[in-house]
């Protein structure tokens, strides 16, 4: 059931939305790829951190 | 490199530590009480200051901003200094800091009680001690930054990451849904109005969820549960991932508490298919907090502070499950404004942070005190008392809740509601009570830690100034290629921080624009007009008593809700609202149509004792608004801020309006005092006082509730065959 009809009358709701996920999804694959490729002694030493204080 | 030597300030983080079980105690005891006078209305004692609408409040904000609020500082007080191998950045600034939130907290406890709300679930206190709030957060800030500059540790550890987002987040939130407008000392109207101040406060309100009782716990978990357990997490990796996913998913998912609103569809959408993603990022985080102790099941066997830790993780699991599942639509119709979600939120509240807390006190309390814990035998009963609290508060309000969506949505063959409201309400009594023996059962635990904590802190002797040593940091790291990039962003502070605002802020803003952009869009309904200056006053009566935290203003476009409660609610009706008056839960019916539905006279016995109208009520009693005469002298303020921020009285309203309201007053007084149950009612209640009727609270809250939702009856009639 449609209540809300308003928002079709301004153009260009759904880029909002779009470009919304556009945005997370880019700014996720770099994160992922990110703490994938961080080097290895780097992450254990970090990894440490806690327990040497 | 030189060895420097420094001392970690362990006295701000037992303050903070005493403060936390303090007003922990003093928030679960109102909660306690809350509970109870929801089936045993006596308990509100007829008095202002104790009734259900004023002390609920008192019980949310104790628990989030007292209890968890120390917590928070407690724990990021302690791991940060060890974090970063340095002392606070400044013992004054944590000191003011301390003190200024206690003095919020008892700020908060007192204006709540004299009934100084803004009418905003989360965001209830005053516009002076909003002021006061933004300025020790700013303390706090320069005091965790501070921190953090002068640190010995080059990289930052990802539970900085995910103080900084906090602390950043909170900021935002907390300024941008605090806009509002004073028109006195101590009260203000909220600058937004119906659909976009629902918007921002939810956008608020689940990122209050999001940013203040989980982003600084999860910090505390990758702090404390290694510590704990002596292993490091899990995946440091994945730690990444978790942050960063989280904090910007969790940004959108506020419209899921306005699904089938007036909030415009799109907004709603996205707020369900964010809040589903969310699951992600925090099923990862759990993941990765319960991988940690894989192999090591042994020591959460012997070990309390594992013991609570573990079921914190595992409760945060559980919620942040069940929340995605909360969004989905036809999920959501059935479940909101039931009390399903009052027990989601205390599977969240009682075992995620409440078991968070326990475990670090645990923790922290023998170490700082250098002694071992007086008793583990007792901590385990601790863990074991509130286990079962938590089991006998959840289980009955699931079942409420359940109880509740199905009574509501029932039809009789002949295609009548089959349920009054009311019995719907007395149904679930039973569970109800169990709720109330659930709490206190998790408060008595509570008693059994403070007791343990009490012999523990007697015993040991308190390292104020726990010495250490660490090298000084190289001005200049020396990063060989690989490693370059990762750092750029890692181990910076600063850049952490503009990073992260801009991760909440991408989804704040492509949420909150729109939905103002509609504005000139949205249909408005001609024959919506402003309140009149009676009905304003009383409105205002209604947000200071607290009634939205029983009583929703917004009809869903159901069946069985227009059925029940009249024509489904259209964003144009609510465009001077401010603030909105939505609610989050139905524990009385929906008043969105409450106008002309009945009699004045009826809501005069009924707001003296519900129980003279409607048997077995459980809504509290209202004397002292028989008593009270109305604050007139105020009137004029309060037309022109509302004219301020755009509501159309004519100019030069404000002079006339104490007439208008006389007369209309008047009109409604006339009609009681010619009431024969009234005046039958009058002569053997002492309350009233029919002569002077006309000037008193009540009649401008009966004036307001007479006005509810009334501007569109007469348009045309809704037509329920196309509802689901
Ligand atoms: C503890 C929860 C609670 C609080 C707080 C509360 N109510 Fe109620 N209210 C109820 C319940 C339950 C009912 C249904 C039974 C009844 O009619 O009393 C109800 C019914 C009503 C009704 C009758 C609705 C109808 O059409 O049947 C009105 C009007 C009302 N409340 C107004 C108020 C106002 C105004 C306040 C604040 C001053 C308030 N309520 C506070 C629980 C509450």
């Amino acid at each position: 059931m449609k209540f809300v009809h308003y928002l079709e009358k301004i153009s260009g709701v759904d880029i909002y939305a779009l470009s919304s996920f556009a945005i997370f999804f880019t700014f996720f694959l770099g994160v992922a790829f990110w703490a994938w490729k961080a080097d290895k002694n780097m992450i254990n030493e970090i990894n440490q951190l806690p327990l040497n204080n | 490199m030189q060895v420097e030597k420094f001392y970690y300030d362990n006295k701000i983080v037992k303050m903070f530590a005493y403060a936390s079980v303090l007003w922990g105690v003093v928030g679960m005891l109102a909660g306690l009480l809350i509970a109870v006078q929801i089936y045993l209305p006596g308990a509100n004692f007829n008095l202002p200051f104790t009734t259900f609408g004023r002390v609920r409040p008192i019980h949310t904000n104790a628990v989030i901003f007292a209890f968890v609020g120390n917590g928070i500082f407690m724990g990021v007080y302690y791991s940060l200094q060890r974090l970063c191998k340095a002392r606070m950045f400044n013992d004054t600034l944590s000191k003011i800091h301390f003190w200024v939130w206690q003095l919020i907290i008892v700020a908060a406890a007192l204006t709540l009680a004299m009934g100084y709300t803004s009418g905003k679930e989360y965001a209830e206190l005053e516009w002076p001690i909003d002021i006061v709030i933004t300025l020790v957060w700013v303390v706090f800030g320069i005091n965790m930054f501070g921190t953090i500059i002068k640190r010995r540790e080059s990289h930052l550890y990802v539970a900085i990451w995910f103080y900084i987002a906090t602390w950043v987040t909170v900021a935002m939130l907390h300024i941008v849904n605090s806009f509002e407008i004073p028109f006195s000392f101590m009260k203000s109207y909220s600058w937004y109005a119906g659909v976009q101040d629902a918007l921002i406060q939810w956008w608020y309100g689940h990122n209050a969820v999001a940013f203040f009782l989980t982003t600084p716990y999860l910090g505390m978990m990758y702090y404390f549960l290694p510590k704990a357990a002596n292993r490091p997490v899990y995946s440091y990796r994945l730690s990444i991932v978790h942050f960063w996913a989280l904090i910007f998913i969790y940004i959108w998912a506020g419209p899921h508490h306005l699904l089938y609103t007036a909030l415009p569809d799109w907004a709603q959408s996205l707020g369900t298919v964010f809040s589903i993603m969310l699951i992600a990022p925090s099923w990862g985080g759990m993941l990765n907090g319960l991988f940690t102790l894989r192999g090591a099941w042994d020591k959460v066997r012997e070990e309390p502070v594992l013991k609570f830790l573990v079921v914190a993780v595992t409760c945060y699991g559980m919620a942040t499950f069940e929340g995605p599942m909360l969004s989905i639509k036809s999920v959501n119709a059935i479940t909101h404004f039931t009390d399903w979600t009052i027990a989601h939120v205390h599977v969240g509240a009682l075992g995620w942070n409440g078991f968070m807390t326990f475990g670090v006190l645990y923790y922290l309390i023998p170490k700082m005190f250098n002694t071992p814990l007086y008793s583990k035998k007792l901590a385990t009963n601790h863990f074991w008392i509130g286990t079962i609290g938590i089991v006998l508060y959840a289980i009955p309000m699931y079942w409420a809740g359940f109880t509740q969506a199905e009574m509501w949505k029932q039809f009789t063959e002949e295609g009548t509601l089959k349920y009054q409201f009311l019995e719907t309400v007395t149904h679930i009594i039973p569970m109800y009570i169990t709720r109330s023996v659930g709490g206190a059962i998790y408060i008595s635990g509570v008693f059994v830690m403070v007791y343990n904590l009490y012999k523990t802190v007697q015993a040991g002797s308190f390292v104020a100034d726990e010495a250490a040593e660490a090298p000084a940091l190289a001005k200049v790291v020396d990063t060989h290629g690989k490693q370059y990039w990762h750092r750029w962003i890692e181990a910076r502070p600063i850049q952490m921080l503009v990073f992260s605002l801009v991760a909440v802020a991408i989804g704040g803003i492509l949420e909150i624009v729109p939905t103002f952009l509609v504005k000139e869009n949205i249909p408005t309904i001609a024959s919506v007009k402003p309140y009149t200056p009676l009905e304003l006053q009383g409105r205002d009566i209604y947000i200071r008593e607290g009634c939205y935290l029983c009583h929703s203003q917004m009809v869903r476009p159901f069946r069985d809700e227009v059925v029940r409660y009249g024509e489904y609610s259209k964003a144009g009706e609510f465009v001077y609202d401010h603030p909105f008056q939505w609610g989050s839960k139905r524990t009385g019916p929906d008043l969105a149509r409450e106008g002309g539905k009945n009699p004045d006279s009826w809501h005069f016995m009924h707001m003296l004792n519900p129980r003279n109208t409607s048997d077995k009520s459980i809504m509290p009693n209202y004397p002292w608004l028989y008593a009270n005469d109305l604050d007139t002298a105020i009137t004029p303020a309060k037309i022109r801020a509302m004219q301020t921020l755009g509501v159309p009285y004519p100019a030069g309203y404000d002079a006339q309006a104490n007439t208008d309201l006389e007369a209309q007053a008047k009109k409604i007084a006339d009609g009681l005092t010619n009431d024969d149950q009234i005046k039958k009612l009058a002569s053997v209640s002492e309350e009233i006082d029919l002569k002077n009727i006309q000037k008193k609270e009540i009649v401008a809250l009966i004036a307001y509730l007479q006005r509810i939702g009334t501007d569109i009856k007469g348009e045309k009639k809704p037509t329920t065959a196309s509802l689901p």
